[in-house]
């Protein structure tokens, strides 16, 4: 037997009173909604500052619920959502094929080969799936799905808006230090997939192979290993299980920018980001969550955003009309990044501007200036209709 | 005295078209803590008076013997004597707020709470909080009708606008508009509500009466991409026939018809245009360039963009003292 925690999330009662006021054509729609997720064991890494929070993509979840019950009380529309976390090694299809039976919408936190399974069961056909935590290209490529969308970048999304900036900056001379793990290396692949598609040069790699406890080590080793590579002006890390990167920067042999998995590096959202009425996200999110607002937390929110924008504009719970309205021209999600959210029509990609951020601060807001686009310019960022090999949305 | 002798030296630069008559535009600029003081005649800042923190919303009593400031971050609204520039006392605001109307008879101020989804109304006198209301989430346009009987709170993450009557203090009605609403005003003659989708990048007309859509207004400029075009804070003419609308990171205003709805031109201005407010005499429109930290005088008649003043940092409302 699996073991699975259920958390159940009422819909706020204390808001009925709100709906006693008239409103537009109101109509009762219930929505029910399932938000998945398979538990993957961390891997142990050097540091203990900064523990993986063990509601990360749940907390945003259930603020997104929140702020779509406020204007469902409104109109007449109520939702509800199911949390089910499923134990590493837990058997995730069975616990989504029971989803599924009870709610045609999910949103699932998975690697890329359980979000498939889930899509592919045959209790998915007609149900509206939102993949919130795998940021594989292949699902939006040949391995996409029809009735999957993803709100969570595809990884070449964050390496190519570091890129932009990269080159905007004319700091085109990169090397690069990639970690031991699978993640590790499919980063680095990322990275310089994105270098070379914006002109970025990586003069030269070294594979990360040290076992030491770099907490007393950094500033003997890092020296060292860092010394015979070749003039450049950012040194760029893979280091997606937030491992060693930290102990590099400031222990380098020349005195430059980390990028990467750690100081510069482009993500979906970022606790530094406060323009663009950000900050009032952000104040919602540590009031509820009691913590930081990370991107996993970004895309769950933005997931139950777009289910409860299309339920509020077209009055319906049905998966698919949602489906077809969230992939139309009348589709404008406000995402708190300065320009409305929509969804990419030939893989189901959620369009964003992407930041490049620091520890401090946003460094960039991506697509800058100057990067021109026949339709529009967050287009520069992943993969684009031309390079996809996806069918499954006809179009 | 002192006006009329700067209204002279700014004669011989001149190449401003007829000075307006002797004001003043007060800003309220974000990030600095400051309203900087515009003097209409001459176009430089005479002033620079301290606020509370994040000062954004501003307004002034109908007899202009008082100005209301939105302190956001101090979680106040201030009552400032505009002669002396001193802060006279703090109203309860409830949390964060953000914009505010003050009714037509100066007795009961209107505020958006963007952090509580409340709207907070203020007795000014006895300064005290007479009702909290419920609203959507991130409420920010507040705009009261010439009558005073009606108000409407808009708010960002929910898309609505929340009537309320102001003799009961309850909402009436809840209408749905484009994404990220940030600004409401009533016409003068009370038949319509205009309400700015700043993620829509529309502006929806209400017809008061049904409180149903009349019209939308959409903007298009050549070599901006449409989803930079962000409608946020926009001025009615007082003869009701033309409204000027800042149109946010597209840096312009958008000058529309108010009988066809048709845009007319846009002007360009400082970059993320925020707030607008006209001189005493509507030939001169001003507009809050948030992220330029600067203001643009328009010049009414023309359309014509004059000049840009230097003002503090982040500046966000503006509000008009003769």
């Amino acid at each position: 037997m699996p073991k699975i925690r259920v958390k159940r999330t009422m819909s706020a009662c204390l808001l009925a009173a709100l709906a006693g006021a008239a409103g537009p054509a109101r109509a009762d729609v219930t929505v029910a909604m399932t938000y998945l997720r398979q538990e993957v064991k961390a891997p142990p890494v050097l540091s203990n500052l900064d523990p993986v929070p063990e509601d990360l993509g749940i907390a945003g979840a259930e603020l997104g619920l929140s702020d779509t019950e406020t204007t469902g009380s409104f109109l007449g529309h109520h939702y509800g959502l199911k949390v089910v976390s499923v134990a590493p090694g837990g058997d995730l299809t069975a616990a989504a094929r029971a989803a599924l039976a009870a709610s045609p919408v999910l949103f699932v936190d998975a690697p890329a080969e359980s979000v498939l399974a889930v899509a592919d069961l045959p209790e998915a056909k007609g149900a509206l799936i939102v993949n919130v935590g795998s940021g594989e290209r292949r699902l939006r490529d040949a391995d996409c799905r029809g009735n999957l969308l993803h709100t969570i970048p595809e990884d070449a999304m964050r390496a190519e808006a570091l890129m932009q900036v990269l080159r905007a900056r004319r700091w085109t001379r990169t090397v690069m230090i990639v970690g031991p793990r699978p993640e590790d290396a499919a980063f680095a692949a990322t990275l310089r997939a994105a270098a070379a598609k914006f002109g970025v040069d990586i003069l030269a790699e070294k594979a990360w192979t040290f076992d030491t406890d770099l907490r007393r080590m950094a500033s003997k080793e890092v020296p060292l290993f860092t010394q015979d590579l070749p003039e450049h002006d950012v040194l760029l890390v893979a280091d997606e299980a937030d491992d060693f990167a930290r102990y590099v920067a400031n222990n380098t042999w020349l005195a430059r920018p980390i990028a990467g998995s750690d100081g510069l590096r482009g993500d979906g959202w970022a606790p530094v980001l406060e323009q663009w009425g950000a900050v009032q996200l952000q104040n919602r999110f540590e009031s509820a969550a009691k913590r930081e607002m990370r991107p996993r937390d970004y895309a769950a929110w933005t997931a139950l955003r777009t289910v409860g924008e299309a339920v509020t504009r077209i009055n319906t719970a049905d998966p698919e009309k949602l489906r077809a309205f969230i992939l139309s021209d009348g589709f404008a999600l406000d995402g708190f990044k300065g320009r409305p959210l929509s969804y990419r029509r030939w893989n189901g990609q959620l369009r964003q501007p992407m930041p490049v951020v620091n520890a401090r601060a946003l460094v960039e807001l991506t697509p800058l200036d100057g990067y021109l686009h026949p339709q529009n310019e967050m287009d520069t960022l992943g993969l684009d209709r031309p390079e996809s090999a996806c069918t499954a949305f006809g179009d | 005295m002192r006006r009329l002798h700067s209204f002279l030296i700014a004669l011989p630069i001149g190449a401003l078209p007829l000075a307006a008559t002797a004001g003043e535009i007060w800003v309220t600029n974000e990030k600095d803590a400051t309203i900087s003081v515009i003097d209409t005649a001459t176009l430089e800042v005479v002033r620079t008076i301290a606020t509370g923190e994040r000062p954004r919303g501003i307004t002034f009593n109908s007899d202009h013997s008082r100005v209301y400031i939105c302190a956001s971050d101090s979680d106040a609204v201030e009552v400032m004597d505009p002669a002396s520039g001193e802060i006279l006392h703090e109203l309860p605001s409830g949390e964060d707020p953000e914009q505010f109307v003050l009714a037509p008879d100066d007795k009961h101020l209107w505020i958006a709470n963007e952090d509580d989804a409340v709207t907070t109304v203020v007795d000014v006198d006895a300064r005290e909080v007479v009702a909290q209301i419920n609203v959507g989430i991130e409420p920010e346009g507040m705009a009261v009708s010439a009558d005073g009987k009606l108000v409407v709170t808009t708010s960002e993450t929910t898309n609505m606008a929340h009537w309320i009557d102001t003799a009961t203090m309850k909402i009436v009605a809840n209408t749905l508009v484009d994404s990220r609403p940030r600004h409401a005003e009533f016409t003068s003659d009370g038949k319509e509500l205009w309400v700015s989708s700043e993620i829509g990048g529309t502006v929806t007309v209400f017809d008061v009466a049904t409180r149903s859509e009349k019209a939308k207004i959409r903007f298009a400029l050549t070599g901006v991409r449409d989803d930079l075009i962000q409608p946020v804070g926009f001025e009615f003419t007082p003869d009701g026939t033309t409204a000027f609308i800042a149109l946010g990171p597209a840096n312009h205003v958008a000058v529309v018809d108010m009988k066809t709805f048709e845009v007319e031109t846009y002007i360009l201005v400082g970059r993320r245009v925020w707030h607008l407010a006209f001189s005493p005499d509507h030939s001169q429109l001003f507009t809050t360039n948030g992220i330029s930290g600067d203001v643009t005088v328009v010049d009414v008649a023309s359309r014509e963009a004059l000049k840009s003043i230097k003002v503090g940092r982040f500046p966000w409302g503006a509000a008009t003292r003769p």
